[in-house]
């Protein structure tokens, strides 16, 4: 239907702060794409630009290889979910899900007008309430008028402004999935602004990782997840966050507080010349050595925990480290930016649930370095990332994007089929 | 048991203060019943000389179809024509102004409120002189829009107030919405805006109206006969001698220029009261 292309689009607001700084992104015809980063860091704005209700302030917005800077939101032909959904209290559901298609003049009959709108209805289960007004709604059904606006308009692409963030925990979940389905199902070019990385993670096609206007990274989210591109990727990405731990450089040895690693190869020269790095560490990349789990290569150390979480399926254990004082700042930052507490240092190690490991306990643990992240403290580069492999997660990401829309798209031709036919032999 | 203490306890002290708004009205109503007669005479009223113990309506056909007919009735007509004018125009002039601060960001933005403030701070009676003067030059002394155009200017500020505060609770994504859905910046305001404005424009409106019906200074110095509104007429009523006084026939007037706004009252209460606080309360 559509695509979407940002070039070197920057916004700058009356004091000269460039709040969106040179973000350039491609969004292809029927992809999802999502905006996340934590507040404040553009992604509304950005959004906000390619619908029109913020002006450009350099740089060029081209749908379908049109250029649409100066046109009017109207004009461009793009539906928008609000994040407080923007119902018009005075209208009922079917009158609000009816409203564009009214603003279109003499293009709908009364009764074309019905049609769509029933058969959005019907998409979004908004059947029975169609006759009451907003106010009278809960939130879910709210958010499902609201995307039913968007779905009835037709429109080149549909862009949310962080739709799930008012609804309650179970909610989220289920709307999280009923906008994937019809996503799917309608193959409509969408970008999505959040700053939740788990709906980033499971919505998206791919993801654009923002700070503070400027673009980071934009990649499938298992690029992101397993080749981040910089420090503040590789903190964003994952729940619970990946733990930074501070290491001197000593010849082919990095020393972390908690253990020591030799290093071979390519790495060992990348580090060359540094005094210290910053080495990243999935929480669930590390293991509970007693339960036998068998890893070659393998660094054991000893630590002592400090607090357990068990849940059932897995459990998190928490280890205080000292912080190395020269990398101090550093980390502080890169918590400040990633909207965190600075609480205290610490590392998260996901267990499996089987562990016995409880507070207190001094624990056998073994992490395979092969899984570790190194950065650079002063820029913040990940000297860790294989390009070959994320080029290549890539591919296998958009073929499998492509195959996903034909499948839907094909289910769908299947369904209309089956519809048409009893009604054609009546 | 608690809340039914508490709602009695407001009703017993809602007593008082219902007398106190009360008792003048009813007192006109009641003098506007006696005839001339029991106006003079304590023994034909009942209650202390309160209510008179025969109803009597000469002094309604008096103000009608009697000799202060050609006072009352084209006076009647005047506030009706003068006030509802007046009220048109400031309330249409009012939403667009209103929608602009609240809206949009223009250099003397807070120069229009505050402007707006201190005219209707500034006390009625000083303008009143000078726009005698002005008015007899421009010839609109004694006539309609001679008064309609002080009226405009007396509820337009109360009017801008009320209405930009209205506006600014309206959230603009509820536009932006409309916007992105294919309206233009016209249909926007016209489908989504107005309607959700209508209550307080409807507040705004009654207020106004009632600040231009209610208003003497301006009609009983800037008209003589021709354009004279029912506050300004009643003040020209004279009795059948110039020793009667046309007391019991002021009273009647005041009773019929009364009653439509407590209609107005009675009808939009609720709307009125919800378009007062709907500025404090988030809703």
């Amino acid at each position: 239907m559509s695509s979407i292309e940002l070039k070197n689009i920057v916004k700058k607001y009356g004091d000269g702060f460039p709040a969106v700084n040179d973000v350039s992104l491609n969004i292809a015809d029927g992809e999802f794409m999502i905006l996340v980063g934590p507040s404040g860091c553009g992604k509304s704005t950005l959004l906000r630009m390619v619908v029109g209700l913020e002006d450009i302030t350099s740089g060029e917005l081209d749908i379908n290889g049109k250029r649409v800077n100066d046109l009017a939101p109207r004009d461009r032909n793009l539906a928008m979910v609000f994040q407080n959904y923007a119902l018009y209290p005075h209208l009922t559901v079917f009158e609000n899900i009816a409203f564009p298609l009214r603003l279109a003049k003499g293009k709908h009959s009364d009764n074309e007008i019905k049609e769509k709108v029933n058969t959005a209805a019907d998409m979004l289960e908004l059947r029975e309430h169609l006759e009451r007004k907003p106010a009278n709604l809960s939130g879910g059904q709210r958010q499902r008028v609201a995307m039913g606006r968007a779905i009835v308009r037709e429109a080149d692409a549909f862009l949310f402004d962080e739709p799930l963030s008012n609804l309650d925990a179970k909610l989220r979940g289920q709307m999280r999935t009923e906008i994937a389905r019809m996503q799917r199902r309608l193959g409509v070019t969408t970008l999505y602004v959040t700053h939740d990385q788990t709906e980033a993670m499971t919505l998206g096609d791919r993801v654009a990782v923002l700070k503070k206007g400027i673009l980071q990274q934009c990649a499938s989210p298992r690029e992101l997840y397993e080749q981040p591109i910089n420090l503040f990727v590789a903190g964003f990405i994952g729940s619970p966050p990946m733990n930074f731990l501070p290491a001197r450089v000593e010849g082919n040895t990095l020393k972390m507080p908690i253990a020591d690693v030799e290093l071979t190869g390519e790495l060992a020269e990348k580090v060359k010349g540094k005094n210290a790095v910053i080495v990243g560490l999935r929480p669930e990349h590390i293991k509970d050595a007693s339960l036998g789990d068998n890893i070659s290569h393998g660094v054991p150390f000893k630590a002592v925990v400090d607090v357990t979480e068990w849940l059932g399926n897995e459990q998190y254990a928490y280890i205080p480290f000292d912080s190395d004082p020269s990398l101090q700042g550093t980390l502080e930052e890169l918590d400040r930016d990633l909207d965190g507490e600075g609480m205290r240092t610490q590392m998260v190690v996901n267990l499996d649930s089987r562990s016995r490991v409880r507070e207190g306990q001094e624990a056998d643990l073994v992490f395979d370095p092969s899984f570790m992240h190194v950065f650079d403290p002063e820029s913040g580069d990940c000297l860790t990332r294989d390009d070959d492999r994320a080029a290549e997660i890539a591919r296998d990401n958009e073929e499998q994007r492509k195959a996903a829309l034909e499948r839907a798209k094909s289910r769908e031709s299947n369904a209309a089929s089956q519809s048409a036919e009893p009604r054609q032999a009546s | 048991m608690e809340t039914n203490k508490t709602k009695w306890g407001l009703a017993g002290a809602s007593v008082p203060i219902m007398l106190w708004t009360l008792i003048p009205i009813v007192w006109i109503v009641a003098t506007s019943l006696k005839s001339t007669t029991a106006l003079a005479d304590q023994q034909q009223n009942v209650f202390g000389n309160f209510w008179p113990k025969s109803i009597s309506w000469d002094n309604y056909s008096l103000i009608f179809t009697g000799g202060a007919k050609d006072l009352f009735v084209p006076a009647l007509w005047h506030s009706i024509v003068v006030c509802l004018v007046a009220t048109l125009i400031s309330v249409v002039l009012a939403t667009f102004c209103a929608y602009a601060i609240a809206r949009l960001d223009f250099p003397g933005k807070k120069a229009i409120l505050i402007t707006a403030l201190t005219v209707s701070f500034f006390p009625v009676i000083a303008m009143v002189t000078p726009l005698f003067n002005l008015w007899r030059i421009l010839h609109l002394f004694d006539t309609l829009p001679g008064l309609i155009i002080p009226y405009i200017t007396l509820t337009l500020p109360l009017s801008i107030w009320i209405l930009s505060a209205f506006f600014q609770q309206i959230p603009w994504e509820m536009e932006q919405a409309a916007q992105v859905d294919g309206a233009s910046s016209w249909q926007a305001f016209v489908k989504v805006v107005a309607p959700l404005a209508a209550p307080g424009v409807f507040t705004t409106a009654i207020i106004a109206f009632f600040t231009a019906w209610n208003d003497f200074v301006f009609s009983s110095n800037l008209t003589a006969a021709r354009a004279q509104t029912v506050p300004a007429a009643l003040n020209s009523f004279t009795g059948a001698s110039q020793f009667t006084q046309p007391t019991g026939a002021i009273c009647a007037a005041a009773v019929v220029v009364t009653i439509p706004v407590v209609i107005l009252v009675l009808l939009f209460q609720r709307r009125i009261v919800a378009g007062l606080t709907s500025g404090a309360v988030k809703g």
